[in-house]
């Protein structure tokens, strides 16, 4: 295969995607996605959410699952980074901390596939009784 | 931050949050006068010369969530550390500039790391903001926009797998072309 250089080089590839699937619609009905947002703000980049993020592109698409990855700012948690909050379809969104590839794996593999909550989750949607 | 990739990240996060229609992100290198500088301009909100004057501040964030805001205070500790330069530069209405400046050859420059990873991360996740990168060295130029890439791609989303390693070959391939410091 040649080196990819140009836009036309990637246009080709683009083609030869689109040809051989049928693209997933992703954007036009994000509340029915799994949305991913990676908190990337400093502390996030420093504690290595960059790889976090890759990984959660990465292994998502290879699964097929229908997701949104997205960044988001600094959530306060800055001591857990990196931090990343999942909305499942109709659920409350849920943010764990500390996640690193391990983390990331059993994120998909446990709660996005399966719905079953795993250890280190931050309580973001606490709500007291007046609420 | 290790690499000024991460920076790159970072700093680009500032400008989305301040509603950014359009960034900048230049890198201009030249090992003959033994430097390398990276600019980062926006047209969004900008700042008031009080802000301005505590941007740098590590602990002065306009954010909520916590009491510090580092950003740009490590981008100008590491610029500053390299025999570098830093300044930045804001209007209201008008938009911000940046600029850090680093000595090539010193030791304790980060090296410039994964761009094409931060470079296609800024890209995909950022829908609103046209991002226009270009890295100038004496071999060449290499420019990448975002608003380009989109049109081209069409519906297709950056995130497809194919789409996703292509994008990054041809962010590595170009500036391997232009022999882009490590």
């Amino acid at each position: 295969m040649t080196k990819i250089k140009t836009l036309a080089d990637l246009l080709k590839i683009k083609e030869e995607v689109q040809s051989k699937t049928k693209l997933r619609e992703k954007s036009d009905h994000p509340e029915q996605l799994v949305q991913v947002k990676v908190g990337m703000a400093t502390c996030g980049i420093a504690s290595g959410a960059k790889e976090t993020m890759k990984y959660f592109i990465d292994e998502l698409e290879q699964q097929a699952i229908d997701a949104l990855v997205t960044q988001t700012g600094c959530m306060g948690y800055c001591y857990a980074e990196p931090t990343v909050e999942v909305i499942l379809a109709g659920k409350d969104p849920v943010v764990f901390g500390f996640v690193n590839k391990e983390k990331a794996e059993e994120i998909i593999d446990v709660y996005i596939k399966r719905g079953e909550l795993v250890d280190g989750v931050i309580p973001l949607s606490f709500r007291t009784i007046d609420d | 931050m290790k690499t000024i990739s991460d920076h790159m990240l970072d700093i680009v996060q500032n400008s989305v949050r301040a509603k950014a229609t359009l960034i900048e992100i230049i890198v201009v290198e030249d090992n003959v006068s033994d430097f390398y500088a990276i600019h980062f301009n926006d047209n969004a909100c900008g700042m008031s010369k009080d802000t301005l004057g505590q941007a740098t501040n590590p602990f002065f964030t306009s954010r909520t969530t916590r009491k510090v805001g580092l950003g740009l205070s490590l981008l100008k500790y590491n610029a500053l550390a390299s025999n570098g330069s830093f300044s930045i530069d804001s209007e209201i209405g008008k938009g911000t500039r940046v600029k850090a400046v680093f000595q090539l050859s010193h030791l304790d420059r980060p090296p410039a790391g994964d761009t094409w990873n931060s470079l296609y991360l800024i890209m995909m996740s950022n829908h609103d903001s046209r991002v226009v990168y270009r890295h100038q060295t004496p071999e060449g130029t290499f420019k990448l926009d975002s608003a380009e890439l989109k049109q081209m791609l069409g519906g297709v989303s950056l995130q497809q797998a194919e789409i996703k390693k292509a994008v990054i070959e041809l962010i590595k391939n170009n500036l391997e072309d232009i022999k882009a410091s490590k």
